[in-house]
């Protein structure tokens, strides 16, 4: 009769005790953490948020409070080209929708999915700050701007390797 | 005192400086609604978050809305509480919590008690405009909680209980926008989190997103079933609460009533858990001046402060929290589990029955209780030493069911031989009472000498961590701190654990106030005043009693000499003391 086990690799525990400790292992940096530990593993695994909480002497709810919070955050593994469409005003009115529905009959996933073979995820967001080149996405932080649907074929082909 | 003035419906009134348009109007007699907002005045339990926006009031020169629970007075302010836009946009408020709420208020477990419908009932709410998405949350058990959070309307009373006031963090508030609720991290089942069952979640709830494990229909079968035997135990903090659910005033001592009742429902045998909690006293108390006498000693082996055990959610705090030091508490049993033990022995055996024919019901002011009777360690042969613990609330609902007219019941008797207690029994029901129980046991026995006063005045109050020292003469002077509140407990041990500890004896509840303010207990709803009047009346039941030393309850001595042998010794280990385990998250760090 014991408590809860939580199994993780000794490489990644390491990872994240040091990256909490370049942050003195203070629960007000927990979003900080979070973006390196996320920068890191690509995404916020149960057994990383475990982690966290335990370096920072806080309930593990508080990190998946905040992880399930903010959309930048995800416990999903992303793709190896993580499409973000964006869904703020000014690219919804110019159409970002079709361009989105694009993505998903191109790719085969929806929103938050990743593709079969891992290469491509999808996910939408509002607004990178680029509203004058609206209807925009961006893959693994590349900026694509004045989209129409037909556009996204050969985007896609740029990620072809 | 710094106090200005303000005009609030027409009215003007002066407020000390800091004051809020809500306090300040509910000394004028003027009630704005509130949800989110829950204050227990004294007892350090608050949830301030401001976000309902149910008690917005209309400020003359403010552009919008101020919500009255967070919005401090300001001199010459012009307040009006009832105004046609501040009634307007309460109702839409309310409407639009509403129109995400299930209406299926007739089987709700808080039907009745819920702030919700009250205040839907209050506002005339008689349709809801609003038709859009409905959440859709299966319904989580535990041993003790039910989560329906399709009722959760995001007001993290629960939240504030859970982090703050216990420093457990079990549940918070989860996702953005409608998905929003209050659940568990990756939405776990509450039996697999750090959750310790105190249940204070449940008695903050203002709706019925959070409820207690119902085991009435179970207690009603077996009281119906020729083939066992039923008996039941009623603890401390019951009998000065459960009045207050048939219209009695806060604070009646209902003690003869409730074994009238209990009798009326149909349970065999009626005993009372203030005869264990006397029997806790024999074996604690024996356990501390043992640790005690070999720490002052120079025993450095001994683990010191010896710390209470009757509070299940504390027990299950330091398992999931403090396993390295769960050598501290003493390793007595809850009075509930030590009825059971000694109902299921010695009793089964003096009336004939084999314990799985004997069907032992707890009531208990408690939720954390229904946990503890479910723990592996106090079942044998697969039965348990308590079959179901039921709520103070749950109490009241059986006394509806079964048509008694509890207010006018002639009051009856505890059946022998597990009903006579004493005075030191009852105030286990309060904070600072197992240890001024314990006192009065362990001085006498520690100087052999009667002591000239009973009442430990200075372990007594509502103050979440009081200190005293208490002179035991020829012996030592004893430092002993009383603390409620799991945050206040999470002190102790971090002293515990830095070697700054200066205390001999610490007895801790997690509930406000002690067991008077269990979650099991009928709700007060944030109204202090209920606390304070159970809190009185547990001392007025202690000074009532003729015996008030545990050692000197005559079935307690008898039952030593006819059946356990001596306090501690070889029977009462194997059957009053139990063990704690380690139950910590841990990492499995695979190379």
């Amino acid at each position: 009769m014991c408590g809860p086990q939580i199994k993780i690799n000794e490489a990644s525990y390491r990872t994240i005790k040091d990256i909490c400790a370049s942050f003195d292992n203070k629960p007000g940096e927990l979003i900080n953490i979070l973006h390196k530990t996320q920068e890191h593993f690509g995404y916020l695994p149960e057994e990383v948020q475990q982690v966290v909480a335990d370096c920072l002497g806080i309930p593990v709810g508080r990190v998946y409070g905040v992880v399930s919070f903010y959309s930048f955050f995800t416990m999903k593994p992303k793709g190896k080209y993580a499409i973000s469409v964006c869904l703020g005003t000014a690219c919804y009115v110019k159409g970002a929708e079709k361009i989105l529905d694009a993505l998903k009959s191109e790719l085969k996933i929806s929103e938050g999915g990743v593709t079969e073979d891992g290469k491509f995820s999808l996910d939408v967001l509002r607004c990178v700050g680029a509203c004058g080149l609206a209807p925009v996405m961006t893959i693994n932080g590349k900026t694509y701007g004045r989209l129409v649907p037909e556009h996204v074929k050969e985007i896609l082909a740029e990620y072809a390797d | 005192m710094d106090t200005i003035k303000l005009t609030i419906d027409n009215r003007e009134v002066e407020v000390p400086r800091g004051t809020t348009i809500l306090k300040a109007a509910e000394q004028m007699g003027i009630k704005i609604p509130t949800l989110c907002h829950f204050e227990l005045d004294g007892l350090a339990l608050e949830n301030r978050p401001g976000g309902c926006r149910i008690c917005v009031v209309e400020v003359v020169g403010r552009r919008n809305l101020a919500p009255a629970c967070i919005t401090e007075c300001m001199p010459d302010m012009v307040v009006k509480t009832n105004s046609f836009r501040a009634l307007n946009a309460r109702r839409t408020v309310l409407e639009l919590m509403l129109s995400d709420h299930p209406n299926d208020c007739l089987q709700c477990p808080k039907s009745g008690k819920c702030e919700l419908q009250s205040l839907a009932a209050d506002m005339g709410i008689r349709e809801i405009p609003f038709k859009g998405q409905q959440s859709q949350y299966p319904i989580e058990l535990s041993p003790s909680i039910v989560r329906d959070s399709n009722k959760c309307i995001m007001c993290r009373r629960c939240e504030s209980v859970c982090h703050e006031y216990q420093s457990v963090g079990a549940i918070g508030a989860v996702d953005r926008g409608f998905p929003a609720v209050v659940n568990t991290a990756f939405d776990e089942p509450l039996v697999n989190t750090n959750c310790v069952f105190c249940g204070q979640c449940v008695a903050v709830c203002p709706t019925g997103a959070l409820s207690e494990v119902d085991n009435t229909a179970k207690v009603l079968r077996d009281i119906a079933n020729p083939d066992v035997k039923t008996c039941v135990q009623v603890a401390p903090a019951v009998r000065v609460a459960l009045g207050e659910e048939f219209g009695l005033p806060a604070g009646s001592i209902v003690t003869g009533k409730i074994a009238a009742a209990l009798k009326a429902i149909g349970f065999d045998y009626v005993f009372d858990t203030d005869w264990s909690a006397d029997l806790t006293i024999m074996e604690e108390g024996t356990e501390v001046i043992g640790r005690l006498k070999a720490f002052l000693s120079g025993d450095k082996s001994v683990k010191i402060p010896v710390m209470t055990s009757c509070c299940p959610a504390w027990v299950n705090f330091y398992e999931k929290f403090y396993p390295e030091l769960r050598e501290y508490p003493s390793t007595a049993k809850s009075p509930q589990q030590m009825f059971g033990a000694v109902a299921k022995t010695y009793f089964a055996d003096k009336i004939g029955v084999t314990r799985d024919k004997l069907v032992c019901v707890s009531v208990m002011p408690c939720v954390a209780k229904k946990y503890e009777t479910e723990r592996e360690e106090f079942k044998v042969d697969g039965t348990p030493d308590v079959d179901y613990s039921l709520t103070t609330r749950e109490l009241a609902r059986l006394i509806k069911i079964c048509n008694i007219d509890f207010a006018n019941l002639p009051e009856a008797e505890f059946d022998s031989p597990l009903g006579a207690s004493t005075g030191a029994a009852v105030i286990f029901g309060v904070t600072g009472g197992v240890m001024e129980a314990a006192l009065r046991t362990a001085v006498e026995v520690l100087t052999g000498k009667t002591l000239p006063r009973i009442d430990f005045e200075e372990v007594r109050g509502l103050e979440g961590i009081r200190e005293a020292v208490v002179p035991v003469p020829g012996v030592a002077d004893l430092n002993v701190a009383v603390v409620y509140g799991l945050k206040n407990a999470r002190t102790i041990m971090e002293q515990i654990k830095a070697g700054t500890c200066k205390y001999h004896f610490v007895e801790v509840m997690a509930c406000p106030g002690g067991c008077i303010d269990g979650a099991g207990q009928p709700y007060h709803h944030g109204d202090a005043s209920i606390v304070k009047a159970r809190h009185k009346a547990i001392y007025e039941a202690d000074r009532n009693m003729p015996i008030r030393k545990s050692h000197e309850n005559p079935e307690i001595i008898a039952i030593y000499k006819e059946f356990l042998g001596q306090p501690c010794g070889e029977k009462s280990h194997h059957l009053l003391h139990t063990h704690y385990f380690d139950k910590k998250i841990k990492f499995d760090i695979e190379k």
